[in-house]
């Protein structure tokens, strides 16, 4: 989910109340689709403490047809075949006892098909 | 050659100290910026510190480093300077080049004569992922912190992008490292005084692809200093000064992905060209610079932002020599934040003391001849904050 502007129609994430672009406070929840392209991308390999456990792991920015960009854990089992411009889609984590922090569902991006 | 017109100085820096930087086991931030104003002190023997100095901006990221926040009248009252108001600027890697701002407006605005700015950090007592961590809370929490993104990750997520449109090479941001280390060998209180090959650098372990141990500046204990008077009441008190000419903050968005560029840092640039125009001169007229080294993507980025090559074009910049010591601009002098070290809340006031030893020709080894206009670039974050200063030898 993010969040638009009623008025000049600005896509934001993180969803905010008050448009950064035009200032209104008239915003409303938009459903954004399941496919989005990669901008970049790293393999982290020192991590902080809570995502040791994954490490190494793929983090990338997405960006969504919709026009906003969002930054997520990239899921693949091969991180060597990672490229910008791949078509990638959203999954989501039930509530997480994989990572210790945090806990609570969260979003992520894998390859698609 | 075109001179720069002598603009009026915003204020005037009459001494400058620093602490050793490095692992400084055993050793409280308020020692390390004792340490510091001391020096600072020891250089200006005309100036009663703590009855002339009348307040002190202090910068510092984390409390979580040393569990102790407010720290600003500690640190101020350990280097002896009570009763004057003390207080924390915090920007993350940017707080002291902010709190150097603010003791540039204290001047400026006349409320004070004399002010003390500066910057500690004292980072080692936590182990490296704990470190990771704090330094992380500088990013956003929810949509960075949370996917598990951390300060290499995100300057990798720039350099990626700048590979991929410029056709930057790993080897060109080892060459950055390389630099560096070979200054920072020259400087007697750099955190890391040893030269490293270009090869040493691409065959260090991993951080965040594509950057390696080597791309990273160092976790480091120090703290650094300046004192600032007005133009007039500098020449009573030292025959050493330097005047600052221009000052530029700016801000970008505070999470990466709601950029429109990764390849430039707007929040420098913007800030670059408020200090250009305050000061009247351009990039070519800089003789020597600290430009903020926190990966070597970044002095990529910002030899770039800051007018010193057209975009794209850091990577072959750094390679050609040119920001060497002896090359058209010598860029980090000092070793920079990746063999000086980069005790985060120190370095925009240490950049300015390196720069402050060049412009009175106190650099020794690391001296760049004839060296009359200095830039400074910090940055803070992912780039959220970028603040420049330009000053001028007296």
């Amino acid at each position: 989910m993010a969040v638009r502007c009623v008025r000049c129609k600005h896509i934001m994430v993180p969803p905010r109340t008050i448009c950064p672009k035009c200032r209104s406070s008239r915003v409303e929840w938009v459903q954004l689709g399941t496919k989005g392209k990669l901008v970049t991308y790293t393999v982290v390999h020192v991590s902080p403490p809570q995502f040791k456990h994954m490490a190494p792991y793929a983090v990338g920015i997405v960006d969504m047809e919709e026009g906003v960009k969002l930054p997520s854990i990239i899921r693949t089992s091969r991180l060597e075949s990672l490229k910008i411009g791949m078509e990638l889609e959203v999954d989501f984590s039930p509530k997480s006892q994989e990572t210790s922090w945090p806990h609570w569902p969260r979003y992520f991006f894998k390859e698609t098909g | 050659m075109r001179r720069p017109r002598r603009v009026k100085p915003l204020a005037t820096i009459i001494s400058a100290g620093l602490s050793k930087f490095g692992r400084r086991e055993g050793v409280y931030a308020r020692e390390l910026f004792a340490e510091a104003a001391l020096e600072a002190f020891h250089r200006v023997e005309e100036l009663d510190p703590g009855k002339d100095i009348k307040a002190a901006f202090i910068g510092q990221m984390s409390e979580a480093y040393e569990h102790q926040a407010h720290d600003a009248p500690i640190n101020a009252s350990w280097a002896g300077l009570l009763p004057a108001p003390a207080t924390r600027i915090e920007n993350a890697c940017a707080s002291s080049g902010s709190a150097l701002r603010a003791g540039i407006m204290a001047i400026k605005s006349g409320m004070y004569d004399i002010v003390l700015v500066g910057g500690v950090e004292k980072m080692t007592n936590q182990p490296t992922p704990e470190v990771t961590g704090i330094l992380a809370t500088a990013s956003d929490y929810p949509f960075e912190q949370w996917n598990g993104m951390t300060f290499p990750g995100l300057f990798a997520l720039m350099a990626t992008v700048h590979m991929h449109e410029y056709g930057t090479t790993e080897e060109q941001m080892a060459a950055v490292a390389v630099k560096n280390h070979k200054n920072g060998a020259l400087n007697p209180k750099a955190h890391m005084q040893k030269e490293v090959t270009l090869d040493e650098v691409m065959k260090s372990r991993m951080v965040a692809w594509p950057l390696k141990l080597y791309d990273c500046s160092l976790i480091t204990d120090g703290a650094s200093c300046l004192i600032l008077t007005h133009p007039k009441l500098a020449k009573k008190l030292s025959d050493n000064f330097v005047h600052i000419i221009g000052s530029g903050q700016s801000q970008d968005t505070f999470c990466l992905h709601e950029r429109d560029s990764l390849t430039t840092i707007n929040a420098a640039k913007q800030a670059a060209q408020e200090a250009y125009k305050m000061a009247d001169v351009k990039a070519k007229d800089i003789d020597v610079a600290e430009v903020h080294d926190c990966f070597t993507i970044a002095e990529i980025i910002a030899c770039e932002d800051l007018g010193f090559c057209r975009p794209g074009q850091g990577g072959k910049f750094v390679e050609s020599g040119a920001s060497n010591i002896g090359g058209t601009i010598p860029i980090n002098t000092s070793g920079g934040l990746k063999s000086k070290g980069h005790p985060v809340g120190a370095t925009g006031t240490a950049q300015v003391h390196e720069l402050y030893l060049q412009l009175t020709g106190q650099a020794d080894r690391r001296q760049v001849a004839d060296a009359e206009i200095a830039l400074a670039h910090n940055l803070g974050g992912s780039g959220a904050t970028g603040v420049v200063h330009i000053l001028r030898s007296a």
